[in-house]
């Protein structure tokens, strides 16, 4: 019982410390978002400056598609649209894009600088419709599946690797459905 | 003095608020409410503020959201309610009670009810009262003792 006693504070310190250690690998930027497996809430955004289509919670659904969150003042989101780029002109699957906060006219310069990979865009310029979706930071993209359904947050820069492991499969299964 | 003074005004400073002059609602009251709600909101940006610290945008975007709110009419709870529907029960600064949470709230109490319980264990576990000083018969026996020994 004393041999016991003695060990208590150093397997207590092992308790707590394996707990700690858990929590140093958890991403508190990685928030749970409250729209899985939830239709996408009703919005209608106009077109940003210089195109002709907006975007609206009613352009999603008939097939499996991504709603990306960019912003011009974004720069994850200037490493991230090279991928975007690439899966557009493979055709992967449609995107739609939110321009997040932007001033007029900025969107559509960083478009024209970069390459548009966005089916349609929605201009967000005062974040309401971002703040209706959780969004907690630029860029975020959401997994939208045939029936308009959000299936899947991805927060972050989309790598070729991220798209590989974790978004292609997904979709892929979400085709399938 | 001065010190004093200096340490005042530190103290003072801690309740700086970034809400800025142009979120400010005309009526008092309500902004006397939303400045509460703003407290209790985490700042989904930089996690360890509320949205009345931070000078995020999106915080700025949540206190006018808290703002419009209440004018048109919100209780503070539908309010708070708007923004937990959006972001989750991760925006409580203050956890909820609930199954998931019990032991979140549960545990700093029992922590110190076994701390407490311990102390008593141990405590009544040690001699009650001093020693009694030895009599005349111990202490002839203790010398004695000392005496074999050399």
């Amino acid at each position: 019982m004393r041999r016991f006693l003695v060990l208590l504070p150093l397997l207590l310190f092992a308790g707590v410390g394996v707990f700690f250690a858990y929590g140093l690998k958890r991403d508190p930027s990685n928030i749970p978002s409250q729209l899985i497996n939830r239709p996408l809430p009703h919005f209608e955004l106009a077109a940003i400056e210089g195109r002709d289509e907006g975007l609206a919670s009613m352009d999603f659904g008939g097939e499996v598609m991504l709603l990306n969150v960019f912003a011009s003042w974004c720069l994850s989101c200037q490493i991230e649209h090279p991928v975007l780029m690439e899966l557009s002109r493979q055709n992967a699957v449609p995107i739609h894009g939110l321009n997040w906060k932007d001033k007029p006219g900025d969107g559509k310069a960083w478009l024209d600088r970069l390459g548009n990979p966005y089916t349609r865009i929605g201009d967000d310029w005062n974040g309401r419709v971002a703040i209706d979706l959780g969004v907690t930071g630029a860029p975020e993209t959401f997994v939208i599946d045939r029936n308009g359904r959000v299936r899947y947050k991805f927060i972050g820069p989309i790598t070729p690797q991220a798209w590989e492991e974790e978004l292609a499969p997904l979709i892929e299964e979400l085709r399938g459905q | 003095m001065r010190t004093f003074l200096l340490v005042l005004a530190l103290l003072a400073s801690s309740a700086a608020f970034a809400v800025e002059p142009d979120e400010v609602l005309d009526d008092p009251a309500l902004e006397a409410r939303a400045r509460v709600i703003d407290a209790q909101l985490r700042c989904v940006v930089c996690q360890s503020q509320s949205i009345s610290e931070s000078n995020a945008p999106l915080a700025k975007d949540l206190r006018l959201l808290v703002r419009e709110r209440l004018v048109e009419g919100d209780t503070d709870q539908q309010a708070i309610e708007y923004i937990v529907a959006r972001y989750g029960d991760y925006v409580l600064l203050k956890p909820r009670l609930r199954s998931d949470t019990v032991f979140l709230w549960v545990f700093p109490a029992f922590i110190l009810l076994a701390g407490l319980a311990a102390a008593g264990v141990y405590l009544r576990g040690r001699p009650q009262a001093p020693l009694a000083p030895l009599d005349d018969e111990d202490e002839e026996e203790l010398r004695r003792i000392m005496e074999e020994r050399g």
